[in-house]
């Protein structure tokens, strides 16, 4: 028998390549290429009065300059609103090249073409922009006092305003023996792949297409996005991802700005057209996440059961609305966790800002609501005298399906589908030695060392629809090319999605090659976006891969005389079972699904009309029948499935400095069985030193002109190796019932609880309460003396 | 970024940016370019000379994505002028290994440890780990993580980074004894 691929830790099959230096990123492409570069606003808030452009024109080596006023047609008009919700009362979106205002620092307002980009940036350079002043709305409190608007329509700086609820959250609090109310606060920070964006746009005028390489998390979505905005019709717009080095959420925005203005630019000057974000740009151009000011009150019994919860947040979406509120209502519907909580009310507003624009961010909202609910628990152990894995037990969802009565991001309601919360807290405690803390913490103190230990529990939806695809080939020489329109930017689909289509099929997985995020393969697609690639591609490709076997068997039925039912497919060949003589390799059974009349080599041969084979009472492809041995099927789940895990952490904070390190990181985690456990593993790794770098060391500072302060890997503050601690990881494999595979996803997982666990540890070594992340050495230190003031509040415990 | 002066007083206009002859040894061959005065080497090298292994990731010498060795020193090709390349020996990832079936030890040791996701940063950290080897043939798992600890990586978390050095260092010892890579 072929060995079992599903579950196995196999390296990955893209590395020998990109080890080399064989990958092929964005930038990597179109040698020759003409190069664009971009003018943008150096001003927060402004009225565009003049762009003189003069002075660019007559430099050697510039081939164009735009403004608002070149972009063609739709390319002028307003970017698309991409994910309408009712809760958007006014919807605002930028455009290609600002017309006559900008919202941001960064916004984009001229483009210049030329046959290098040393040239462009030069040209760029000379290009003046007159503005006229506007106050800038800067912050999410001041984008809520709305003393200023971002846009003049949208009254308050409201873009959108919701309410859930599920029960009566306001009795239940006001009837409960315990009651808290809790205000907190995160900020911004931001994806950071890499590599930043960028898009490589050629017309063929030949054959009249435009072809379109991008560093996008979508590449369907980024060609019927410029199908639309340039009028070009669907079927002569090709967008392939090529390799893509990193993307954590920013790049399934579409279509960027760029996007618009470098594939028109294609159009217009019929020759192939570049441009590769720098990473300035990157910070003050793409887009950012998290930042939210939170109030939740909670109403809870003696034994710490949650009665009523009722929470309000304010969200910052920056200067516009391209992915609608997708951020806060993750936040809105992942805050209740793992626990059962029946009377639940959530009300968020989503503001403008005069700030870069806001969009999904690796957990995209969710870690907020972890962060709320974790610091709810932790404050009701605290006010209880409980230890807080037992407040947390109390409340865990015991009975699956759990039905939330909230919508979530696909407009279909939240039912947790499967999990065993109380099984992965109990190997959380073992991982971390939970009850063996205090004893570790007397020693630490004997030492004169202060240390606390965390705890964040989480629930994610994942593998939301609408649906993705796969089709899957055999060729003659028996090699299997699977193709699924999904993008990959690190996450192994090359080898997972191979591993899946080899156990379908009974082939070596050598002889599987997967191809991802590319329309002329696979044109019918979504996206990459809440960790969904493996869950809703990889059921795709096995669904296609069983109607490939099925097919394949068919056809080797008839050219051995035997039942389908009779045959299995083992190591590339279809045999009659417990007749090791009767078999045809699949090779061969891929000859025979497709009937020729000329010969194009040996084996073709037995596919000729006298090849010695047919049936000639019958025609050669069957009414039902299809030639070749391919197969095409879409994977579209009823609703999302929900993964689960909780981290523990173990901090030192220095009693002098107020230094932060991370002495001890674990996660036991439950995306369901695994296809690749080394790849999720490496999942996890990641998503942990995103959590980590969120809750210590990123923060994207704006001062109160909009100007952002750290816009450089010098003075953004992302986790080198030294930051990072070893990670300690535990698996559960709880399946879904939702899906053939009973997969769940795992790639936002490790992220979404790290500012909740971060606080939780650090809250416990210093004995007051944290509600602001990310926490820096010198806002503890602060705090530490407005504690020893008087002026911040001691936790109960001691 | 502002343009720095020209040295032969040129600035942008409708005379053409003057080149210079620059010969670049890069992984053993030669290579004769005409380059403008401010062309980075990290641009030479993936446009000019068309190694697009090394990338470019900050453009300000912090992320080392670019970091190629310079007369087997780890440079930062962002911040290098390709003209002051003259006279050294440049090594890119691809003249650590070129071939992916035969990767050399260190790649091999990324492959064998997952120590890669997106592959963006990857090539930094070959060529920076593979000069780390050749001076600390044997070191430590907190020596494997300091010296991985100047290159940013959004994707691992770096744990299986500091696997991969550690497992670099075992193949390459391997290698040595046996002549044949493991």
């Amino acid at each position: 028998m072929t060995t079992r691929m599903f579950g196995a830790p196999i390296t990955r099959r893209e590395d020998p390549r990109l080890v080399t230096g064989h990958g092929h990123y964005l930038d990597d492409l179109g040698a020759g290429a003409l190069e664009a570069a971009f003018v943008r606003s150096p001003h927060a808030h402004a009225r565009v009065l003049d762009v003189d452009v003069s002075g660019a024109l007559d430099i050697d080596g510039i081939v164009a300059v735009w403004t608002w006023e070149d972009l063609p047609g739709p390319a002028a008009e307003p970017l698309p609103m991409l994910l309408p919700h009712p809760s958007i009362e006014h919807p605002v979106t930028g455009r290609a090249l600002a017309k006559d205002e900008v919202n941001h620092v960064g916004e984009p307002i001229a483009m210049v073409v030329a046959t290098n980009r040393y040239l462009a940036e030069d040209a760029a350079q000379r290009i003046r922009v007159a503005y006229a002043h506007r106050e800038p709305v800067v912050g999410v409190a001041t984008a809520r006092d709305a003393a200023h608007l971002v846009h003049e329509q949208a009254p308050g700086n409201v873009a959108a305003h919701l309410v859930q609820q599920v029960g009566n959250a306001p009795a239940r609090i006001e009837a409960a023996p315990h009651v808290l109310e809790l205000h907190l606060d995160m900020e911004r920070s931001a994806s950071m792949p890499l590599e930043g964006r960028g898009i490589l746009a050629r017309w063929d005028a030949e054959d009249g297409r435009l072809r379109v390489h991008a560093s996008t998390q979508t590449s369907t979505g980024t060609r019927a996005a410029l199908a639309a905005k340039l009028g070009l019709p669907l079927a002569r717009v090709e967008v392939i991802a090529p390799d893509v080095g990193g993307g954590f959420g920013v790049k399934i925005n579409h279509p960027w700005p760029e996007d618009i203005c470098v594939a028109a630019a294609a159009c217009r000057l019929q020759a192939p057209v570049k441009w590769t974000e720098d990473r300035r740009e990157h910070f003050i151009g793409s887009a950012h996440e998290r930042q939210q000011l939170q109030t939740v009150r909670v109403g809870f019994d003696d034994d710490g059961r949650v009665l009523g919860l009722d929470v309000e947040f304010w969200h910052d979406n920056g200067a516009y609305l391209p992915y609608g509120v997708i951020c806060p209502l993750n936040t809105s519907t992942h805050l209740l966790g793992p626990y059962d909580i029946p009377h639940y009310r959530v009300e968020f507003w989503s503001l403008y800002t005069n700030t870069v624009i806001v969009t999904p961010y690796r957990g995209a909202g969710r870690p907020q609501g972890v962060f709320m609910m974790e610091r709810t628990m932790d404050a009701i152990a605290d006010a209880l005298g409980k230890d807080r894995a037992e407040v947390r037990l109390v409340n865990f969802v015991r009975e699956f399906p759990h039905p939330l009565g909230l919508l979530m991001q696909d407009g279909r309601e939240g039912v947790y589908d499967s999990g065993n919360y109380p099984a992965c807290l109990d190997e959380l405690k073992d991982l971390v030695g939970w009850d063996d803390f205090q004893k570790y913490r007397a020693r630490a103190r004997a030492q004169g060392r202060r240390v606390g230990l965390g705890i964040a529990c989480y629930v994610e939806s994942t593998g939301a629809g609408p649906y993705e695809g796969g089709h899957i080939e055999v060729d003659t020489s028996g090699r299997i090319h699977v193709s699924t329109g999904l993008t990959t930017q690190g996450q192994g689909h090359e080898t997972v999605f191979a591993q899946v289509v080899a156990d379908e099929l009974g082939v070596p997985i050598d002889m599987v090659r997967v191809t991802t995020g590319d329309t002329r393969q696979m044109s019918y697609s979504v996206g990459t976006w809440g960790s969904r690639g493996a869950v809703m591609s990889g059921n795709a490709v096995h669904l296609a891969a069983r109607r490939v076997r099925e097919k394949a068997l068919r056809v080797a039925a008839r050219a051995l005389e035997a039942d389908p039912v009779d045959l299995e497919l083992v190591e590339g060949i279809v045999r009659v079972k417990g007749d090791p003589q009767a078999q045809i390799p699949l090779a061969m059974v891929a000859v025979l699904s497709n009937p020729l009349r000329y010969a194009f080599d040996d084996s073709a041969r037995a596919a000729t009309q006298f090849g010695g084979r047919a049936d000639t009472t019958r025609p050669p492809i069957a009414d039902d029948e299809e030639p070749g041995l391919e197969g095409t099927d879409f994977y579209s789940p009823l609703r999302s499935t929900f993964a689960s895990g909780m981290h523990a952490a173990i901090v030192e904070t220095d009693p002098e400095s107020a230094d932060i390190r991370v002495l001890r990181y674990c996660v036991v985690h439950d995306c369901g069985p695994m296809i690749n456990p080394m790849v999720v593993e490496g999942q996890v790794h990641g998503g942990v030193a995103q959590g980590i770098g969120g809750a210590l060391y990123e923060r994207l500072v704006y001062d109160s002109s909009g100007q952002l302060l750290n816009a450089s890997f010098m003075d953004f503050l992302m986790p080198f190796a030294s930051e990072v601690p070893e990670i300690r990881t535990a698996h559960l494999e709880t399946p879904s019932p939702l899906n053939p595979l009973g997969i769940k996803g795992a790639g936002e997982a490790g992220t979404i609880p790290g500012s909740a666990v971060i606080a939780s540890a650090i809250e416990d070594a210093e004995g007051f309460p944290i509600t602001r992340m990310p926490i820096s050495p010198s806002e503890l230190w602060d705090l530490r003396r407005r504690h020893a003031a008087g002026r911040w509040p001691s936790l109960h415990r001691t | 970024m502002s343009t720095p002066p020209h040295p032969q007083g040129w600035s942008p206009g409708a005379a053409p940016e003057p080149l210079r002859p620059v010969s670049l040894r890069v992984n053993g061959l030669e290579h004769r370019l005409d380059l403008p005065h401010r062309r980075l080497l990290s641009d030479a090298l993936r446009h000019d000379v068309g190694l697009t292994g090394t990338h470019v990731g900050c453009e300000h010498g912090v992320c080392g994505a670019c970091t190629v060795l310079l007369d087997g020193q780890p440079v930062r090709s962002c911040l290098v002028l390709a003209a002051s390349a003259e006279g050294h020996e440049v090594t890119t990832v691809e003249g650590i290994g070129h071939d992916p079936q035969h990767p050399s030890p260190v790649q091999q040791a990324f492959i064998d440890c997952h120590g890669l996701q997106c592959g963006f940063c990857t090539p930094g950290l070959i060529t920076t780990v593979h000069a780390y080897l050749d001076e600390n043939p044997d070191p430590t798992p907190e020596e494997a993580r300091t010296a991985v600890s100047g290159n940013l990586c959004r994707c691992t978390g770096y744990q299986n980074i500091v696997h991969a050095v550690r497992r670099a260092a075992h193949l390459r010892r391997g290698a040595r004894t046996t002549e044949e890579p493991s």
